[in-house]
């Protein structure tokens, strides 16, 4: 069925979002024929795109169920197949605005100024997710795709036999840090203390990899280069020394924003713009709004919490409108 | 029309010999939002046919064309306008972005 602006269509479950939160509540909901209507986003090189930050990366070695690991795009099209077969209808799109001042929720795509909404929801379920913080340095922008990278996965292999960077000292920093000596011959982690963040075993990986080393309390303060990058401009934070770090090529993986611009106003948040759910639930403050995933976890950020939260929304939207009969 | 498959062997020729602008998909099986735009990218070729040609370049199998334009991210998107790179796009975006970005030659 088409998804048409302004139409006001009135569905009992509506889902913005579709990474593994998103689309765990889309299986649940769909199979308890509540026929969900998912707003999946729209393609994009960042982790805000269909399926979410699991289509940046590559081997996915902890989620149960794949003993041998799976490519994070896999599992997330397995993930949306799975949604499918049981009927739920997935849009690529994003929604451009919400209103939650009545019920049913109206959501808009396209136009957010037309009159009516595209969806009037009984239930809505938020899985929007979270993004990659850039520096937010000079030229950022135009530095994208010369030299500066948002995806590992997709731009390793533009860096063979040179020397890269990457900055930060979590997990997604060991991991990319980690994937790309499959390509460069030199990676250098860029990190503003002196210890990780990592977990032990990716900390290990990182320390054991002979083409990886660390720049410890520096950060970086400048791209350089005209045409793409040459190099990065490093301050040490203890010495205020500055140095020039030589570099083709740059990831930057210093953590993540919650996208929840949207709901601005009109949800409870942390300062953080984390949405806050009630304890032990998916529910938030809003009958019939239901939060699940990144964007409302700061703290485990993991696929299979995001997919066990998504699971939580489901079946207590359903109870919700078990509860409106 | 639908998206075309250029090569090593064809990509100079056919970029020299279309009669109109082509638009060349940089892409590799291992990226995550090359496969995103891929239908995208199909449809804007069957409805834009006669105006604009779609094509598409495995970067894994051609990684010398790759270089000579300077692609270091993908996808990238490099419009060629009478056997010449017009337009560059870098990063994989909506339908809406990608025909406003291509607004001028459909």
């Amino acid at each position: 069925m088409p998804l048409l602006e302004g139409e006001g269509r009135e569905v009992d479950v509506a889902i913005i979002g579709s990474g593994p939160a998103g689309l765990t509540a889309a299986i649940y909901t769909a199979r308890a024929d509540l026929k969900p209507v998912v707003l999946e986003g729209e393609p994009s090189s960042t982790s805000d795109q269909p399926g979410g930050q699991l289509m940046l990366t590559t081997d996915v070695e902890n989620f149960p169920g794949f003993p041998e690991g799976v490519m994070g795009p896999e599992l997330m099209q397995r993930f949306r197949d799975q949604a499918e077969r049981f009927g739920a209808e997935i849009h690529t799109v994003k929604a451009s605005r919400v209103d939650l001042s009545q019920q049913p929720y109206g959501i808009w795509v396209g136009n957010a100024s037309a009159n009516e909404p595209a969806l009037r929801a009984k239930a809505l379920i938020v899985s929007t997710g979270a993004q990659s913080i850039m520096l937010d340095l000079d030229r950022e922008i135009n530095m994208v795709g010369h030299g500066l990278s948002t995806c590992a996965t997709c731009d390793g292999f533009f860096f063979r036999d040179q020397h890269i960077a990457v900055v930060g000292g979590g997990d997604s920093a060991m991991e990319e840090a980690t994937f790309l000596t499959r390509f460069a011959s030199k990676v250098t982690i860029i990190h503003r203390r002196d210890s990780l963040r990592a977990s032990k075993i990716m900390q290990q990986r990182a320390f054991s990899n002979e083409r990886i080393r660390f720049m410890w309390n520096s950060v970086v303060e400048a791209y350089l280069g005209d045409s793409a990058l040459s190099g990065l401009r490093i301050r040490n934070v203890n010495t205020n020394e500055i140095s020039v770090l030589d570099v083709t090529g740059c990831f930057i993986a210093i953590g993540h924003r919650p996208n929840t611009g949207l709901f601005a106003g009109q949800l409870p948040m942390k300062e953080s713009g984390y949405l806050l759910t009630k304890a032990n639930s998916a529910a938030t403050e809003l009958a019939g709004v239901f939060a699940c995933g990144d964007v409302q976890d700061d703290f485990y950020r993991q696929a299979i919490t995001a997919a066990g939260t998504g699971c939580m929304a489901a079946i207590e939207a359903e109870r919700y409108l078990e509860s409106l009969h | 029309m639908s998206t075309t498959t250029l090569s090593n062997a064809t990509f100079d020729e056919e970029i020299g010999a279309a009669s109109t602008p082509i638009l060349v998909d940089f892409w590799a099986e291992w990226c995550g939002p090359c496969k995103q735009i891929a239908p995208v990218l199909e449809e804007i070729a069957q409805e834009n046919e006669g105006k604009l040609a779609v094509a598409k370049l495995n970067v894994d199998e051609a990684p010398d064309i790759a270089r000579r334009f300077g692609v270091m991210s993908i996808p990238t998107l490099i419009l060629f306008n009478g056997g010449e790179p017009a337009k560059r796009i870098v990063g994989a975006k909506s339908k809406a972005a990608l025909l406003e970005d291509l607004g001028e030659y459909l």
